[in-house]
């Protein structure tokens, strides 16, 4: 018998490199909890809670008219403006092993739809090219890197054999597209959902979508109105799959166009004064020099940026482990290792619910409720990402095959599943980081003290360059955010193709 | 054309030199057959010959190149994109062109394949993607014909049917396989390789079996 002379030290999870990351997140949201504030200010929250369950329950039909035209307006913002990109997203992707076109984009992606409306709400006004642009630039920044890692990954023999001079295109469309055409079309199908969602939300800032008569209607404390108008999107996205089919979307993509509605018109002069004076800093602008730019900067910087700053950091970490959190609580419901047959249908359709609605309209309703604190982003937030989450990895827990005598319970789930699924697990949470963060900026504008609460109010006082500041300082954040969460990734060896995440 | 040169040509793979350094001519009208054991060399020499990128070079690779998503047609019509706009191609892979199935139909009917050819490369068995892709050759202008085991995954009849067709095409060929009596008789001159050099190399007839055994 061989013994060993190695002192043997005490085995412990907490030492494995997925833990110790997962613990590091944890530790950092506890304190971020302790700094944070979640106050109920609503006076009878509860009361109003009740009031908009009734409205979800016994909705209020009598204005369908004008809820359909919201709803034909956010798909035609949404076919429109997910279009667009994705073309441009495609010959961006021819490209995209340029460094300029790289950074480029990563800036353009960074900068969240609502703020690229409020940029070009200066430049054009309640025209629809504002809410059309702001979906196809940065979901063109989006699809131009996604599909460059998809071509990326793609087999290259084929386009290897062809006979030479085939040409660039000809190679691209026969030998490069066919085979990864699926590929192609399951991510796009996934963004134009996603767009559904930012066009709808569009309307809070006044393109004539959903969110537009949402908003109408809850100030005008029409919660039959409100419940209509939710469940009609709800009926939207969970429907997408049954009237967006391959043969019809040209159809779509050509008359999209046609229901944008007219809006105001365009007044140039806006636009050219826009660029000429209102984004040049105020100390150059009055000619004060460069002298005065250093005092104005570093006001804006310390006074509004940096607590910006604080706010969406802490209010990120949080969500971002409250988002681990319901993906792993929610997962088992779609699970056929945990669920039966039937629930599985009711935890599907629990899930699609909380991914269907986006962020900031949850954010909002849960604001009115509960009055202005961080807990009504957070919940957000971790519901909408949280499901997204579950749903993917209830989805590979089916695909787990378990010994026939496999414990069941709450053993199988600690010792058989979470084990096998938390290396994907990680992968997501770690991958929606950055849009957990964009998206928390971006709540800002609800009247909570992150980033997008001190651009809201530097447009509404109309101090467009310290606006376009801010936006700056938010991007440079998600990126550095971005480049964190990727860093980590290859650190733990995660799969790191974003990919990997994109919901049937 | 032209005679297919390499002058001290070399391959390496990661710093590792596997092939070379290789000195060789080839001359139009010549039928070359590449022998040798598996991994010695064969593929990357004509990995070297292709990457000349000359317009009368086709290359039928080991591993075929077929698009599997695309039908027979489109992957035995790609040997014909360089002879159209981008825009006729594009139009084709949408919607083919008559004159152009036609023309596939009677490439595919030579190697017995018509019946395939809207089903997707992808559905189809070894033997069945290979002559595809002899059939993208066949249907490839080009004067000089690279082509790595096109027969490996044909029975004895077809594989004549093939070598027959492809040599008939091609005024001059360059084929790596490793029957060695298909060799014989479709080709007019042996090359045999062993660890990345050339070990042998001369007219066909003159050609003794054990000159070709001590290859193996």
């Amino acid at each position: 018998m061989r013994s060993t002379s190695q002192q043997s030290k005490r085995w412990s999870a907490l030492s494995a490199p997925l833990v110790r990351t997962s613990l590091w997140l944890l530790a950092i949201a506890l304190i971020a909890i302790w700094l944070a504030d979640f106050q109920i200010r609503a006076i009878s929250p509860w009361a109003e809670l009740g009031r908009f369950a009734r409205g979800l329950v016994q909705p209020d039909f009598a204005t369908f008219d004008t809820a359909i035209v919201a709803l034909v307006r956010t798909v035609a913002f949404a076919f429109t403006g997910v279009g667009a990109a994705a073309i441009l997203g495609m010959g961006l992707a021819l490209i995209f092993h340029h460094r300029v076109v790289r950074t480029a984009c990563a800036f353009v992606r960074a900068i969240h739809e609502l703020f690229w409306a409020l940029i070009f709400l200066q430049f054009f006004g309640l025209h629809p090219l504002t809410g059309v642009l702001a979906i196809a630039l940065p979901y063109a920044a989006t699809f131009a890197r996604v599909y460059s890692e998809i071509l990326e990954e793609g087999d290259r023999r084929a386009a290897h054999a062809l006979p030479a001079g085939s040409g660039v295109i000809s190679t691209f469309w026969y030998a490069r597209v066919p085979d990864l055409w699926a590929h192609l079309t399951s991510y796009t199908s996934y963004r134009l959902e996603c767009g559904m969602r930012s066009s709808a939300v569009l309307g809070f800032v006044g393109m004539p979508t959903l969110g537009f008569y949402l908003e109408t209607a809850y100030g005008e404390g029409q919660y039959g109105e409100v419940g209509m108008l939710l469940i009609l999107f709800l009926v939207l996205i969970a429907s997408l799959k049954l009237w967006v089919r391959p043969k019809l979307v040209v159809a779509y993509l050509l008359a999209a166009p046609f229901f944008l509605g007219t809006g105001l018109p365009i007044v140039w002069g806006n636009a050219t004064r826009f660029l000429t004076e209102d984004v040049i800093p105020a100390p150059l602008r009055n000619g004060e020099g460069l002298a005065g730019l250093g005092p104005w900067l570093g006001d804006l910087l310390w006074n509004q940026a940096l607590p910006g700053i604080g706010t969406t950091l802490v209010l990120t970490q949080i969500a971002l482990v409250a988002t681990g959190v319901i993906a792993l609580v929610t997962f088992p419901l779609i699970s056929r290792l945990f669920v039966g047959r039937t629930a599985q249908i009711g935890g599907h359709g629990l899930l699609i619910i909380g991914r269907s609605i986006p962020e900031y309209l949850l954010a909002y309703v849960l604001l009115q409720l509960w009055g202005p604190s961080m807990l009504p982003a957070v919940v957000a937030l971790a519901i909408h990402n949280g499901a997204i989450i579950g749903h993917l990895i209830g989805r590979q827990s089916n695909n787990l095959i378990l010994r026939p005598d496999a414990i069941s319970g709450v053993n199988r789930y600690f010792y058989e599943v979470v084990p096998r699924l938390y290396r994907s697990f990680l992968a997501f949470l770690l991958y929606r980081w950055e849009i957990v963060m964009r998206e928390t900026a971006i709540l800002g504008i609800l009247g909570i003290t992150t980033l997008g609460f001190y651009v809201d109010s530097a447009i509404e006082e109309l101090r467009f360059d310290r606006a376009m500041v801010l936006i700056l300082v938010t991007a440079l954040l998600n990126i550095g955010v971005d480049g964190l969460a990727r860093a980590i990734r290859r650190h733990l060896e995660l799969r790191t193709t974003p990919t990997a995440q994109t919901p049937p | 054309m032209n005679a297919l040169t390499l002058d001290q040509a070399c391959a390496d793979y990661g710093g590792e030199v596997v092939l070379g350094p290789i000195d060789l001519q080839i001359k139009p009208g010549e039928h070359v057959a590449l022998v040798g054991r598996s991994g010695s060399g064969k593929s990357t020499l004509l990995a070297l010959l292709h990457d000349r990128k000359r317009r009368d070079l086709a290359l039928m690779p080991q591993n075929l190149g077929l698009v599997d998503t695309l039908s027979v047609f489109h992957n035995v019509y790609m040997g014909q994109l360089p002879a159209h706009s981008s825009a006729y191609n594009l139009i084709n892979l949408v919607r083919p062109f008559r004159r152009q199935v036609l023309a596939v139909s009677s490439v595919l009917e030579q190697l017995d394949m018509e019946a395939t050819i809207w089903t997707r490369a992808g559905e189809l068995s070894g033997g069945q993607r290979q002559r595809v892709a002899v059939a993208r050759s066949l249907f490839q202008a080009g004067d000089v014909l690279l082509a790595d085991e096109p027969v490996s995954a044909l029975d004895g009849p077809r594989s004549e049917v093939v070598m027959q067709a492809l040599t008939a095409k091609y005024t001059t060929t360059i084929i790596a396989m490793h029957d060695l009596a298909l060799a014989r008789r479709y080709a007019n001159r042996l090359i045999g390789i062993r660890n990345g050099t050339i070990a042998l190399d001369m007219p066909t007839h003159l050609v003794s079996t054990e000159a070709l055994d001590a290859l193996y």
